[in-house]
């Protein structure tokens, strides 16, 4: 377990990736935001911080929690698309200006170097990837299928595609999304006959269907989830999920976890999504 | 200058008058990397029931203009759980923790007061009159002065020595009334106050923010309200009153202290930075000192109204 630090950082940068682009839900808009690096003894990938700009002020807007895409010797990178008026006022972020960050927080990804590793992603779920890829011993055993509805010039892909192999699925329409998803149930059985590992992040329809499929096929599957939440520390009961019976603490089987310290990363046969109904979760 | 405050003699003695609120702050180790626990005056721990509560259904929470909403449902694990695992994890030799305790009726408070008295970790117990006690059936102890007088009471036969405080709701008629009733109920001290039920909806969606479609309004948005029942209560009761509703800066916990409260707590705003209860405890003095009070207890309800 690594110890989470609170710490203010300045913003180096933060750059619109792509062209905004209208969708069903208004303008979609992606930054890439990138701070100074923060002193934190170890991270690994797959888990998150929660940001708060400085400029919020001493009210009570909640910081907002963000998978950690990629740390250099220099810098935290953030990747996030704007969904509601906290995610606006990060687009707004620029150079100088201070955020409190407190992490690195949660569970990471399994990292196996001997083992063809395949990586599921939707839309920003492709975030903690580039990371993945980044500390990755063996990228060579690494294969991402990558689904977006929006141009993929919308998503900062270039240097992971140097690290990895990686296939682009266009899904803007029902008919392409059935496709993407087609590809992931074939590809989600070629790594169970090559005895693989399977990571996926993405939004929630998606990790329901990765984590129906995986169980089906007995895949050591892990999802990365996301949930609205206030803290990130495990205080607020705000961000929970169903384990399932097979959660390592019998006394915990069936009950719920907070996603922000027993996740985001859980393996699939831990928890039970059976009741989670996709649409009715917004963030 | 001295910052203690005593809010039982000899029971119940603070560092400083700013505690954790319940539900904001975890059982308190939740906030061990963020600052020094033991420096906070009291941590009012998450609400707990008698036996392990699953909670209310997703989504339980919601940013709203100046607060949040939240319908958790008292998610914990028990009693016994609190009592073995968590109670031994906490530095209660350095700092009191108080668990704010829930029930859906007077012989499951009592049963549940009767073990957390026999700990000697335990330095007070909040009763939670102001939430729905039972999310399924809702029913409030806090409704009318008689059940709330009754839920106290079961608690303080149970408590042994250890103080009680009744935490109010101020959803009632007369919030002064219910503080009359559970004074007389034997209530050491009164904390004001809990949340009031409010809702938020999606139009996109056409669905509540919340599972449980209606929860608790709680933030800075809830501040007046919490400041006017502070200071109607105060000034009818003889027992100690804890402030609770908004606070995010030492400004606002003089601000309760001054329409009469003896101490604060912090909720909501732990949620939003971490290190906010740390920062406030930090913060007060400087902020005495520049408003050149000298004296918390001559402060104390020296409102001039």
């Amino acid at each position: 377990m690594i110890s989470p630090v609170r710490t203010e950082l300045t913003v180096t940068d933060n750059v619109p990736f792509g062209q905004p682009v209208a969708g069903p839900s208004g303008v979609y808009r992606f930054y890439a935001l990138t701070l100074e690096r923060p002193a934190w003894k170890s991270w690994r990938p797959g888990q998150f911080i929660m940001l708060r700009p400085v400029q919020d002020g001493d009210g009570t807007t909640w910081a907002r929690p963000l998978s950690i895409c990629r740390v250099t010797s220099q810098s935290l990178v953030l990747f996030f698309r704007v969904v509601g008026p906290g995610t606006d006022r990060m687009s707004r972020l620029k150079s100088g200006d201070r955020v409190i960050v407190w992490g690195p927080l949660g569970t990471s990804f399994e990292m196996r170097p001997d083992t063809p590793t395949l990586l599921l992603a939707r839309g920003v779920g492709m975030a903690p990837f580039a990371g993945y890829a980044d500390v990755h011993p063996a990228p060579a055993s690494l294969f991402m299928l990558f689904g977006h509805g929006l141009p993929s010039n919308n998503y900062p892909t270039d240097a992971m595609a140097a690290r990895m192999e990686l296939e682009n699925i266009r899904d803007r329409t029902p008919g392409e999304l059935e496709h993407f998803h087609s590809v992931v149930r074939e590809k989600m059985l070629e790594y169970k006959e090559h005895g693989g590992l399977c990571l996926a992040c993405g939004p929630m329809p998606f990790l329901k269907r990765v984590w129906e499929r995986a169980l089906e096929l007995d895949l050591p599957t892990q999802l990365s989830l996301e949930e609205r939440m206030a803290c990130g520390t495990g205080a607020c009961l705000g961000c929970t999920t169903i384990t399932s019976k097979h959660w390592p603490d019998p006394v915990r089987a069936g009950l719920p976890v907070q996603t922000c310290t027993s996740g985001p990363v859980f393996w699939a046969s831990d928890i039970d999504l059976h009741d989670v109904q996709p649409e009715e979760r917004s963030l | 200058m001295d910052f203690r405050v005593s809010l039982v003699d000899g029971l119940l003695e603070l560092k400083n008058p700013v505690l954790s609120a319940s539900g904001t702050f975890g059982s308190g180790l939740e906030y061990r990397p963020y600052g020094d626990i033991t420096q906070i005056g009291g941590i009012i721990t998450n609400g707990l029931t008698l036996h392990a509560c699953a909670g209310a259904p997703m989504p339980r929470i919601a940013e709203t203009p100046g607060g949040m909403l939240s319908a958790v449902g008292t998610q914990n694990d028990g009693a016994e759980h609190f009592i073995n695992a968590v109670l031994p994890e906490l530095p209660w030799q350095e700092v009191p923790v108080i668990p704010n305790i829930n029930a859906s009726n007077v012989d499951e408070f009592s049963a549940l007061a009767s073990l957390l008295a026999a700990e000697r970790g335990v330095a007070a117990m909040e009763v939670n009159l102001s939430c729905r006690n039972d999310h399924r059936a809702g029913q409030r102890f806090c409704q009318n002065p008689v059940t709330a007088a009754r839920a106290v009471n079961a608690v303080k036969r149970a408590a042994g020595s250890k103080p009680v405080i009744a935490k109010l709701s101020p959803q009632i008629m007369d919030i002064v009334e219910v503080a009359k009733a559970v004074e007389a109920a034997g209530a050491d001290i009164i904390s004001c106050m809990g949340t009031i039920e409010g809702m938020a909806v999606d139009i996109v969606s056409r669905r509540p923010m919340l599972g449980s479609v209606i929860g608790g309004l709680s933030g800075p948005a809830v501040k007046p309200l919490a400041l006017r029942c502070v200071w109607e209560i105060a000034r009818v009761v003889q027992v100690p009153v804890i402030g609770v509703g908004g606070v995010r800066s030492a400004r606002d916990v003089l601000e309760f202290m001054l329409a009469g409260a003896h101490a604060v707590a912090v909720g909501t705003a732990n949620f939003s930075d971490p290190g906010t209860i740390f920062r406030i405890i930090r913060e007060l003095p400087a902020l005495c000192e520049e408003l050149g009070i000298d004296d918390l207890n001559a402060f104390r309800g020296s409102l001039k109204a």
